[in-house]
């Protein structure tokens, strides 16, 4: 929105009495003996400042439900969207891999297999995306105000949770009609939520650090979510790779996949190559966010 | 007494041409790809000299419960002052220590999203600028009434006039409550009536007890609101002391330096598709007028695009940044696109009593007739004075300062 400048010239001055002038305020508050804020030239590794984080917990809150509200606002298909990029996926998959190209899929039917991969994918996918892409989206506000700038990055994300939600209810509705009962596997979900949650985070937060200093990011990163795509057991089981499927577990999104099919489909999980992505996600995590700190201090002046 | 904010050799520098990101077509930037990360640091190493210094050896103590102006030319550094205040841009050397929190207004609106309504960009807003969740739920109520715009609280701020987003914006900065509260040229926009309403919240906060840094190109709002100034120039502290003092010396520099750079005296933010060039005073005199003496101006307008309906608005300023008149035209004017014209702006009867003065001028539209708009405005050039002597006999060889700066001229006495 463009802002006029009405009467800029015409009436600078404004008349408030020169009484009203401070020579005598009130009382000046009590100041701490040490300074609140200290301003300094940073070295170029710093601390997280996680507690300037937990100060802003309301902004995270506001700029996740902006996403979210905006989203929705804009979008005449609204919710259907986070149903329909999965489902049509799915379909094309199952018929061109599931049904032409006969991929096993460990035993469970194949539509079922392929959601479940494309059902965490396509969070982690657009999440990172968005994260991405975030911080140079948000330009106005890193030049115009101060809050700590990891939160961006970070709502990104956690707004695509909602659609990740939305999503798993079309999942319940294909396991009705495959008649796959639940197991006590089921108890692991909310862990690899969180975990692809993270691993999100850190992709995201770590790109759109790089993205404000080079921009190629914003072209390079689809293609870099696509080639992952392909690295990732989503089309196919782990369990084609046999005795070299190890390897696969480098990608940390290839642990997680395979541990939302163990805990949907009460299949056993494979816990080394779980817990090796899990630490893979949090490593990453924590590398990604004292990248995004060291760079953050430039931040302002290059975007 | 303890500062409230004490800032030590604090120095910001820029890499010249750090911010561009020349990126032209999708091939370069699929072969960039890949090669971009290396370029570039070979160009950071080229470029390594190529550097300058926004803020140099600022130093400066400010107490609890003052209200300072900061002051300067356009490219002094005040912007930069304010970010590094403002903890958005790190300092290169120095320090700043706080003793409160720290609440900046550089922008009005600042993380306003068009497609949500009134109501959640009130909440959206505050957070952004550092409020918890209740704190502006408690004072929701008290922002709308603020702002006038109950009866649009839920309908989208893209469908707002420009007036009401301005206002809106200003209502949610204006309830915050830091201890320091930093204010940027905010007060430039909106129309009078809610300029004076926004200069009368500030004044709240400062006679709360509260600190307040404010830049402004509005001599006689520094003048009205502000203890002590801040002189920056070339990025450095060039006075610092009592507003009265700080702002004549500033003005009358304008008179040494007249013939200066236009963009620096620029108060539209954004280069328009419109601009003056050049600015002078058409006197016989140089930058001398005797009393009653018909004001004449020359300036030369450029424009991009074509326009038309415009009009100048001006003002004069005495030295201590008040307004003292002002004027639009009747005449209307166009520049077509690639142009330039050259227009003469008599004004006289001015009656303006000896003493020095500096003008101000606008390229607009209205101003008769509803709103003005300004595309673009220029403030402090050119500066003149009007000596005490006139061609006829007026009383104004013993003028006295405190007397004002309009001879009323016309004056009869008459007996009955």
């Amino acid at each position: 929105m463009e802002v006029t400048n009405d009467n800029r010239v015409l009436e600078p001055a404004v008349d408030i009495a020169t009484a009203a002038k401070l020579s005598a305020h009130v009382a000046p508050p009590l100041l701490p003996d040490k300074p609140l804020v200290s301003i300094r030239p940073s070295k170029s590794w710093v601390a997280l400042n996680l507690r300037d984080l937990w100060l802003y917990r309301d902004l995270l809150y506001f700029l996740v439900w902006r996403d979210v509200k905006v989203r929705y606002k804009q979008t005449a298909l609204g919710v259907a969207w986070a149903i329909m990029q999965p489902l049509f996926t799915m379909l094309i998959f199952s018929f061109i891999f599931g049904r032409l190209a006969g991929i096993k899929s460990d035993g469970v039917p194949y539509p079922l297999f392929a959601y479940a991969g494309l059902l965490s994918w396509t969070f982690f996918a657009n999440a990172v995306t968005s994260s991405g892409n975030s911080l140079v989206g948000s330009a106005n506000l890193i030049t115009k105000v101060y809050f700590p700038r990891l939160l961006i990055p970070v709502a990104a994300v956690i707004a695509g949770l909602v659609d990740f939600a939305i999503a798993f209810l079309l999942l319940a509705v294909l396991m009705l009609y495959y008649r796959v009962a639940l197991t006590w596997n089921i108890l692991m979900l909310p862990v690899l939520m969180l975990l692809t949650t993270l691993l999100a985070i850190g992709v995201g937060m770590w790109m759109s650090a790089l993205n404000v200093k080079y921009r190629d990011i914003r072209y390079a990163l689809p293609f870099v979510i696509q080639l992952w795509f392909f690295a990732s057991p989503i089309i196919y089981p782990a369990s084609i790779f046999q005795h070299w499927r190890w390897l696969l577990a480098f990608n940390p999104m290839a642990g997680l996949i395979e541990g939302y099919r163990a805990a949907l489909y009460g299949r056993p999980f494979d816990w080394p190559m779980l817990a090796l992505s899990s630490g893979l996600t949090l490593a990453l995590l924590t590398y990604a966010a004292f990248t995004f700190r060291r760079m953050e201090k430039g931040f302002a002046d290059i975007i | 007494m303890q500062p409230i904010i004490r800032v030590e050799n604090l120095g910001k520098q820029y890499h010249l041409g750090a911010s561009q990101a020349p990126y032209a077509t999708l091939r370069d930037t699929l072969v960039g790809a890949v090669r971009a990360p290396f370029r570039r640091w070979q160009s950071r190493a080229e470029n390594s000299s190529n550097t300058f210094w926004a803020v140099k050896d600022v130093s400066f103590e400010i107490a609890p419960g003052e209200v300072v102006g900061i002051i300067g030319r356009n490219g002094a550094g005040k912007s930069t002052l304010l970010k590094l205040l403002s903890r958005i841009t790190e300092p290169t050397t120095g320090g700043i220590d706080l003793y409160g929190r720290v609440g900046s207004l550089l922008e009005v609106g600042t993380g306003f999203h068009p497609e949500l309504s009134g109501r959640e960009n009130i909440f959206l807003n505050g957070a952004i600028l550092g409020m918890h969740r209740q704190e502006i739920a408690r004072k929701f109520d008290e922002i709308v009434e603020f702002a006038e715009v109950e009866k649009f609280l839920d309908t989208p701020v893209k469908h707002y006039s420009s007036g009401m987003y301005v206002r809106l914006a200003f209502a949610v900065a204006a309830h915050l409550e830091p201890e320091i509260l930093i204010v940027d040229e905010v007060l430039a926009v909106g129309d009078a009536q809610f300029q004076k309403k926004c200069l009368g919240k500030m004044n709240d906060v400062a006679q709360q007890g509260r600190t307040v840094l404010f830049v402004s190109h509005n001599m006689g709002a520094v003048n009205q609101l502000c203890t002590r100034a801040l002189q920056i120039a070339v990025g450095q502290v060039k006075n610092f002391g009592p507003t009265r003092e700080i702002v004549t010396d500033y003005l009358s520099e304008m008179f040494k330096a007249s013939s200066g750079d236009l963009a620096q005296l620029r108060t539209t933010r954004d280069e328009g598709n419109i601009r003056f060039t050049r600015i002078e005073l058409s006197a016989t005199g140089g930058t001398t007028l005797s009393f009653g003496q018909t004001v004449e101006y020359i300036l030369t307008v450029e424009a991009d695009v074509d326009m038309d309906e415009l009009s100048i608005g001006s003002s004069v300023f005495n030295l201590s940044g008040h307004c003292v008149g002002s004027l639009v035209t009747r005449e209307q004017f166009a520049v077509a696109a690639g142009n330039t014209v050259t227009l003469r702006l008599s004004v006289p009867g001015t009656n303006l009593a000896p003493g020095s003065y500096y003008a101000s001028f606008s390229i607009g539209r209205g101003g008769h007739e509803g709103l003005r708009q300004d595309l673009d405005a220029i403030i402090g050039m050119p500066a003149f004075q009007v000596l005490p002597i006139s061609d006829e006999r007026d009383p104004v060889a013993n003028w006295n300062p405190n007397w004002g700066a309009v001879v009323f001229r016309e004056a009869h006495l008459t007996t009955e």
